[in-house]
């Protein structure tokens, strides 16, 4: 239907209108039939267009003769609806519960499929760190420590660059260039994470050796960075640091960091003009005014994007998958070679899993799914419940 | 039955009629002091620095990099690139805040660090993320020259064979197809769910909406998962781009949803009001007023949703399935798609793989990027803004409609407009009896502007 139409459809319910003023003046003595029938033409005349105006026309045709017959009688204002918008209701709604149908089935499927697993496994799943589902040992304490570990290294490293981006443009930059580098960190977040990975293993992963053996070798008395052999003597040749949690860490915060970037500035460019101006006027300098008005308001984008990227730092997968050496027990050293998370175990693993490991695959993955999940829902909530407010997200 | 409003034959062209809307009010305008005499010094500009702040920063800068190369090259035990970087670094800025307390209080110097801080995140960032997408573009341009790269399969060619054979038009095909079903499914549900969001609303759609952002925290190899053990072993039992494209359209579904959603929340309540109150129904609202005020964020939402979904490697790494040959077949076969292709390659020790793992990634990463420009010259503007021309155009249109509105032709053509009747005019003209009733002779000319 074009547009002409409606206008046309409008202008006859306003001529029909005034016709029928004229006509309810007369018919308020006579009788109702009258009336209805007036009522009938306006539903004839309103019929080609918008089938509601023509609905809404009908009901109210009907009114002038009630009033004549002399019992007041309430009026409903619940309009009929018309044919089309109960399409309409009814193929929205579809739509929205197939959604939750294919959501709800995924958890359901996932929760029943883990089940099996987790009955046999009981808790111990939780603490266990071997992963072998053949002889009914396994856990994911390994995997679950080494996902963590990843995630949190991605948001030291990602955390202070987010941080100081979205502050460069939300208050230093402006103008195009500002526009040019909003694009460009959208732009970074799309970027696929195999790229993201293949740069880490073919250019990170030698480059930044000599920085892991650094702080091994002046900061070995944090037991985190220290790196020792079996028998606790200290490593140094570079093997000894390849393919650590620190690489995957680093290649996942820069991932990570366009999506915290965004959330934050989106928070930090909706603090009121006024308080920043009466910041400015009572003399503060830009970083006085970022440290009193801009980063309290903020608080919550900061925050909730932070979270944000850590949930997507727990469930990156490929980068993580090509940079890592898989090993199934808890390495607290995070420069040395091999660390394990719970996406690269489902993608090791998922091929020449049998019924049952497959099932403990599920578990897995739903544990997962569930810390992202309260992860998200966190950030959220609190993005949300912040005064930079619920518009952002 | 169409109603036209009688215009009178003479009547001059519309924009001519506009300048009676000025014409209204004849209190005298508001006076303008004249610009003359008075004198225009040179402009200003702001935000500039001081040539002494100019040279804090060069000499601070210069100060950390001979510091660095000093430690580096002569004295300490410390080697590595990255680590000069971080030397410099630190060295750059406690000159510069050397420098600049010299001359400021502490406040200011705060404030200047915190600026060189904020500017070299920013810098660190974008120098980062420019150089892994010009890593992969410069490495990958070692196999993009052969033309064959992208017109051949890998169904004849070894690992050892030379980049002039073999090629990813299976994997460039595969794609296509999986990210058209996701599309194709993902579309038409997505929006019609946010519709459903924001339209409807109820109960339902808030519990709707909480699992469509509970979904977006589902790991993407979890939807693969999910897929491998509902779609592949227990109803197909095999791999499929149609598995595959299920997937991508598990963890895209999401996305679209909540970008939309986000997008149809923006469209003005003013607009849906007016139109309801015209009488609309529902559907009509949503169809003539709501749909087309979002139309580019919408394009953008899909648009943004379709690069991620190109880009997801981990859920089709177990629901498609690795071949070397052509598939065009969605639902029996393994049918590759480029991030898996990508996988594929840089996990032989062949150089000649994996400059063809690079080239497939640098094709990537340009279909993304194209993508992505596209969303933005569709969607850079909100819903509601409206371009110059778009705005000169409702412009118009708004005239014509008070025009016909007020039968504005009408009353002139009857000469009661404008109003003759004003103090100022009296006072001005000869009172002559006839003159107020007599039609105005001759519009006001036209503003030139």
């Amino acid at each position: 239907m074009k547009q002409d139409d409606v206008f046309q459809t409008i202008d006859d319910v306003f001529l029909e209108n005034e016709r029928t003023d004229i006509l309810t003046a007369v018919d308020d003595a006579g009788d109702d039939s009258s009336g209805d029938a007036s009522g009938g033409a306006r539903n004839g005349g309103g019929g080609d267009g918008a089938p509601g105006a023509g609905g809404a026309g009908g009901s109210n045709g009907g009114t002038p003769g009630d009033g004549g017959s002399g019992s007041p009688e309430r009026r409903s204002l619940a309009s009929r609806r018309s044919t089309s918008d109960t399409v309409f209701r009814t193929v929205a709604f579809t739509a929205g519960a197939t959604t939750v149908g294919i959501m709800l089935a995924v958890g359901l499927f996932l929760s029943i499929r883990a089940g099996s697993a987790l009955e046999v496994a009981g808790i111990g799943f939780l603490f266990t760190q071997e992963w072998s589902p053949e002889t009914k040992q396994f856990g994911i304490a390994a995997v679950l420590f080494g996902t963590v570990t990843i995630a949190v290294i991605a948001l030291i490293v990602g955390f202070p660059l987010a941080l100081g981006t979205a502050l460069l443009l939300s208050e230093v930059v402006r103008g195009r260039l500002r526009s040019f580098m909003v694009s460009l960190v959208d732009l970074m977040a799309a970027v696929p994470s195999i790229v993201f990975g293949l740069w880490g293993v073919f250019f990170l992963q030698e480059n930044i050796i000599p920085v892991a053996e650094w702080i091994s070798r002046y900061f070995a008395w944090i037991p985190f960075f220290a790196v020792t052999g079996e028998d606790g003597s200290t490593l140094t040749e570079a093997s000894a640091f390849t393919s650590s949690a620190f690489i995957a860490g680093i290649v996942v915060g820069l991932m990570v960091v366009p999506t915290q970037a965004s959330v934050m500035r989106e928070a930090f460019s909706q603090a009121p003009v006024g308080e920043r101006e009466g910041a400015f006027a009572l003399g503060a300098t830009r970083w006085g005014m970022i440290a009193t008005v801009v980063l309290p308001f903020g608080r919550g984008g900061i925050i909730g994007g932070t979270m944000l990227g850590l949930g997507r730092a727990l469930g990156e997968t490929i980068a993580v998958y090509m940079i890592i050496s898989p090993i199934f027990v808890i390495n607290w050293e995070v420069l040395k070679t091999g660390t394990n998370s719970v996406s690269a175990l489902i993608a090791l693993r998922y091929g020449e899993a049998s019924e049952f490991g497959l099932s403990a695959l599920m578990a897995a993955g739903l544990v997962l799914f569930l810390i992202t999940l309260v992860v998200n829902f966190t950030a959220s909530s609190i993005v949300a419940r912040s005064r930079s407010g619920a518009e952002s997200l | 039955m169409s109603t036209t409003f009688p215009t009178r034959p003479d009547a001059p062209e519309a924009d001519a009629h506009t300048d009676f809307l000025d014409a209204v009010d004849f209190e005298p305008p508001t006076r303008i002091p004249s610009p003359e005499g008075v004198e225009i010094g040179p402009r200003r500009t702001l935000r500039t620095a001081t040539l002494d702040e100019r040279f804090n920063v060069v000499g601070a800068l210069a100060g950390g990099l001979a510091i660095a190369t000093l430690l580096f090259g002569w004295i300490g035990p410390l080697s590595g690139i990255v680590g000069w970087f971080v030397v410099a670094f630190l060295a750059f800025v406690g000159l510069y805040v050397l420098l600049v307390s010299l001359r400021s209080d502490w406040q200011e110097v705060k404030d200047r660090v915190a600026t060189v801080l904020m500017i070299s995140a920013g810098a660190l960032l974008f120098g980062a993320l420019v150089f892994i997408v010009v890593y992969t573009l410069v490495r990958g341009s070692e196999a993009l020259p052969f033309l064959n790269f992208f017109t051949q399969t890998m169904e004849l060619t070894g690992p050892l064979d030379p980049l002039s054979s073999g090629g990813i038009l299976h994997a460039i095909v595969g794609t296509l197809i999986q990210i058209s079903i996701a599309l194709a499914i993902t579309v038409p549900l997505g929006i019609t769910t946010a519709v459903f969001l924001n339209e409807i609303g109820g109960r339902f759609a808030r519990f709707v909406r909480t699992i469509a952002d509970a979904m977006t925290a589902l790991p993407s190899i979890v939807a693969g998962l999910f897929v491998y053990a509902a779609i592949i072993q227990l109803v197909t039992h095999q791999r499929s781009g149609f598995a595959a494209a299920m997937a991508i359209t598990v963890m895209m579904l999401p996305i679209v949803i909540r970008a939309s959603d986000v997008v149809l929340r923006l469209v003005p309540g003013n607009l849906r009001e007016a139109s309801y109150a015209l009488g609309t129904s529902r559907w009509r609202t949503v169809w003539h007023v709501v749909l087309p005020t979002a139309r580019s964020g919408l394009v953008t939402a899909v648009i943004l949703g379709t690069a991620r979904g190109i880009g997801e490697t981990s859920p089709v790494l177990l629901t498609s399935g690795i071949t070397a040959v052509m598939n065009v077949n969605p639902f029996s076969g393994p049918m590759i798609s480029l991030p898996l292709q990508v996988f594929d390659f840089v996990r032989s020790p062949e150089p000649n793989m994996i400059a063809r793992g690079f080239g497939t990634a640098a094709v990537l990463i340009l279909l993304v990027l194209g993508l992505f420009i596209i969303a933005r010259m569709i969607g850079g503007k909100g819903p509601g803004q409206l371009s110059d021309r778009q705005r000169r155009a409702a412009k118009l249109d708004s005239i014509r409609d008070l025009q016909r509105i007020t039968m504005l032709d009408d009353r002139i053509a009857r000469g009661e407009y404008p109003p003759r009747v004003l103090p100022t005019v009296q006072t001005e003209a000869a009172p002559s009896p006839a003159a107020p009733s007599a039609p105005p002779t001759a519009p006001p000319t036209a503003d030139p502007s």
